[in-house]
């Protein structure tokens, strides 16, 4: 849950960096729990961090970006990543994607205007038994249909 | 402790929760209240039985018999008539061949499991994996016991090369020759490292194994750890898994407060500990430099190899890296001796390995059949076969980074090598079934944008081979390819697997090469402007306005 007012945000990245004695090798759950605080990791986060760990900032950049559950980017209140990896590409991935495309009205990446949903790929999720499959939050879905699919978004109005 | 006739278990693993099993057990829980049952009967939540695509899957046991794609209200029906009156419902009862046989009457001796053989997944399905007494009455870390009290370090190290167990996370490198390279080094700190970080497309043992039956896994990095001197063990977890994390921990914490974990464990002075760490979303992490880089939280580059880590890994020290499954399998190899787990599978791959079971197959799931196996029998015995009346066009053994095997390859027995002779590898165990409904560019296409956007981009051959790869796999599909493309493919192909940095980028272009083989006709004539298949949009509307 992101943190509300910004003195607060800043107070608990301190926590956060201390409670991991502010070691460089725990960068990654840094940034994980970060992004919890913050919704997603803006350039000051990524400042911040750099500056609280003595490490370039081009570091900390690097990491967040080469890991696809974290983002630089502010996202949509819900994110939607859709597994479009062989095993749910053979059982009609394309037309869920599609579907969200036209009910969302965004493409892979991209966040609806009203900032309530991101819609993104992904690779394999493991829930291959029930293909197609995506996730909405924390929670996986599987054996969407495009009729599914609508329902589902549905329940997040 | 309190006496139950019987015991209800409810599959309680991710495909079987996405179905619903959570409403079923409650119906379930509900209806045997109003039965006045739930002081006779117990309702215990397992880990995966393997039919996930016929979830939610309970067995009622003593008889063990299985139901299959239950809904709430069959459970008033269930209770009724089963727990009872003792009169097993038959409409309901699991068919693993759909209308042709009689159902799964009883678990343990015909039909589901007879064709299969249970060494890793043992307890997935029998125990409730959240009870360490459970796990414990079921033989549960007395191989840990054996070891620590009964065998010095090195007889564990013989134990495990002798049993010829090969590592089941793809590569299949011998476990025990992997320990020993660990073993005779003197360092302050070494560590063992359980690799749960799958990601090959098609792949879901591990996580079904950490949700079924997680101290397996924590019993066996004890006895690693024992056997290579290390006493710290982290497991690597994907971040996405989050019923396995949650059971993984819990596990830990049980073992912990028994004394099965931390110092001077059964009184031998022997220290042992493990911390779950969770990844972020990245396929080459399961790269065991990589995943070690991350663990040290770095992006998850690759390392150069050697120095190996068994030598130099985790911040430079002795660690050896073993996948989930590979760990599952120690405790009873220390139980039952390397000479009975040599009495299983073939001579050069002993034991059993486990399968998923995806894409065109009538039973999607997991199972675990003896190496040697043929591709015949799993797909027509225990896969149920193509639905729908289709035709079977290939088989990719391996995940997404395996060959693509077309019908002559039926019967052959699969094992590491005879799959890595015929172009394929038996890699992480994921089997996917495509029919003849499916366009081989389509599939093909498919596979290059998993890696494209999966290569680490550290090193060139895979860094801009796979996006080449994809871009000309779009060519084909949209029409748009020359004639020269195969060549081209052919080239970029061979360089990647000559020359990338790690066995990403070497074995992206499997599916491609194989395809090239022995499906070469039906690329071609993509480039000539057709798809025989009717699959690729570009060229089936260019065909129909002719």
């Amino acid at each position: 849950m992101p943190v509300n007012s910004a003195t607060e945000r800043k107070k608990s990245l301190r926590q956060v960096i201390a409670e991991h004695n502010s070691d460089p090798g725990a960068l990654l759950d840094i940034l994980r729990e970060a992004q919890e605080i913050h919704g997603y990791l803006s350039t000051a986060v990524m400042e911040e961090i750099a500056d609280q760990l003595g490490i370039p900032v081009s570091r900390v950049y690097g990491v967040a970006t080469f890991y696809t559950l974290l983002a630089t980017e502010p996202k949509g209140k819900h994110i939607i990543r859709v597994c479009e990896s062989p095993p749910c590409h053979i059982r009609g991935a394309v037309n869920i994607l599609e579907t969200l495309q036209e009910v969302l009205g965004v493409n892979p990446g991209e966040t609806t205007e009203d900032k309530k949903f991101t819609l993104e790929l992904t690779s394999c999720l493991g829930v291959c038994g029930v293909a197609p499959a995506m996730m909405i939050g924390d929670q996986v879905y599987g054996n969407l249909t495009p009729e599914r699919v609508k329902e589902i978004l549905k329940t997040y109005e | 402790m309190s006496y139950f006739r019987a015991h209800v278990l409810v599959c309680a693993g991710t495909p079987c929760m996405l179905k619903g099993a959570g409403a079923v057990k409650d119906a379930l829980c509900r209806e045997m209240e109003r039965a006045g049952l739930q002081e006779e009967i117990r309702v215990v939540e397992t880990g995966c039985l393997g039919p996930c695509d016929d979830g939610p899957v309970i067995v009622v046991y003593p008889e063990g018999v299985m139901y299959s794609k239950l809904k709430p209200e069959d459970m008033s029906r269930i209770v009724q008539q089963h727990l009872l009156k003792g009169r097993v419902v038959e409409e309901l009862v699991y068919r693993p061949e759909k209308g042709k046989t009689k159902p799964v009457v009883s678990l343990e001796d015909q039909g589901y499991l007879d064709r299969q053989y249970r060494v890793v997944l043992r307890n997935c399905g029998r125990i409730d994996p959240d009870s360490i007494e459970e796990y414990i009455a079921n033989g549960g870390y007395e191989a840990l016991g054996k070891a620590l009290t009964g065998m010095t370090p090195e007889q564990v190290v013989e134990t495990v090369k002798a049993s010829g167990l090969r590592g089941r996370g793809g590569a299949g490198f011998p476990t025990g020759l992997k320990w020993s390279f660990t073993a005779p080094i003197t360092a302050d700190q070494k560590y063992i490292i359980c690799n749960a970080d799958e990601g090959e497309p098609g792949t879901f043992k591990d996580r079904l194994i950490l949700e079924g039956d997680p101290h397996s896994v924590i019993e066996a990095m004890a006895i690693a750890g024992y056997a290579v001197g290390a006493d710290k063990g982290i497991i690597y977890i994907r971040g996405e898994y989050h019923l396995s994390i949650e059971r993984l921990q819990r596990a830990a914490a049980r073992a912990r407060e028994m004394g099965l974990l931390g110092k001077d464990i059964f009184g031998t002075g022997f220290n042992f500990d493990v911390e779950i760490r969770t990844g972020a979303g990245a396929y080459v992490c399961g790269e065991e430099t990589a995943l070690i880089e991350s663990l040290e939280g770095k992006r998850g580059e690759p390392r150069l190899k050697p120095p190996y880590p068994g030598v130099a890994g985790l911040w430079g020290k002795p660690t050896v890296v073993n996948n989930v499954e590979t760990l599952a399998n120690i405790p009873p190899i220390i139980l039952k001796g390397a000479e009975w787990f040599r009495s299983i599978g073939t001579e050069r791959t002993p034991g059993t390995k486990v399968f998923t079971m995806l894409g065109d197959i009538a039973n999607q799931g997991l199972i675990e059949v003896p190496m040697g196996i043929t591709l015949r029998e799993v797909i027509y015995g225990v896969g149920g076969g193509i639905p729908n009346g289709r035709g079977f066009k290939l088989a990719q053994t391996g995940g997404t980074s395996g060959g693509c095997l077309p019908k002559e390859f039926l019967d052959l027995p699969m094992d590491y090598d005879t799959l890595a002779e015929a172009g394929s590898a038996l890699g992480s165990g994921a089997l996917l079934v495509i029919d003849d409904s499916h366009c081989i560019v389509d599939v093909l296409r498919s596979f290059m944008k998993f890696f494209q956007h999966e290569s680490c981009g550290q090193c060139t051959p895979c860094r801009e081979g796979t996006y080449r790869l994809y871009e000309l796999f779009s060519a084909l599909a949209d029409g748009k390819a020359g004639q020269d493309v195969v060549k081209l493919i052919k080239e970029l192909s061979q360089a990647m697997q000559l020359s990338s940095l790690c066995g990403l980028g070497q074995s992206a272009p499997n599916g491609v090469v194989t395809a090239l083989k022995y499906f070469e006709d039906e690329i071609l004539r993509h480039a000539a402007g057709e798809c025989p298949a009717g699959v690729c949009r570009a060229l089936t509307t260019a065909s129909r306005a002719v």
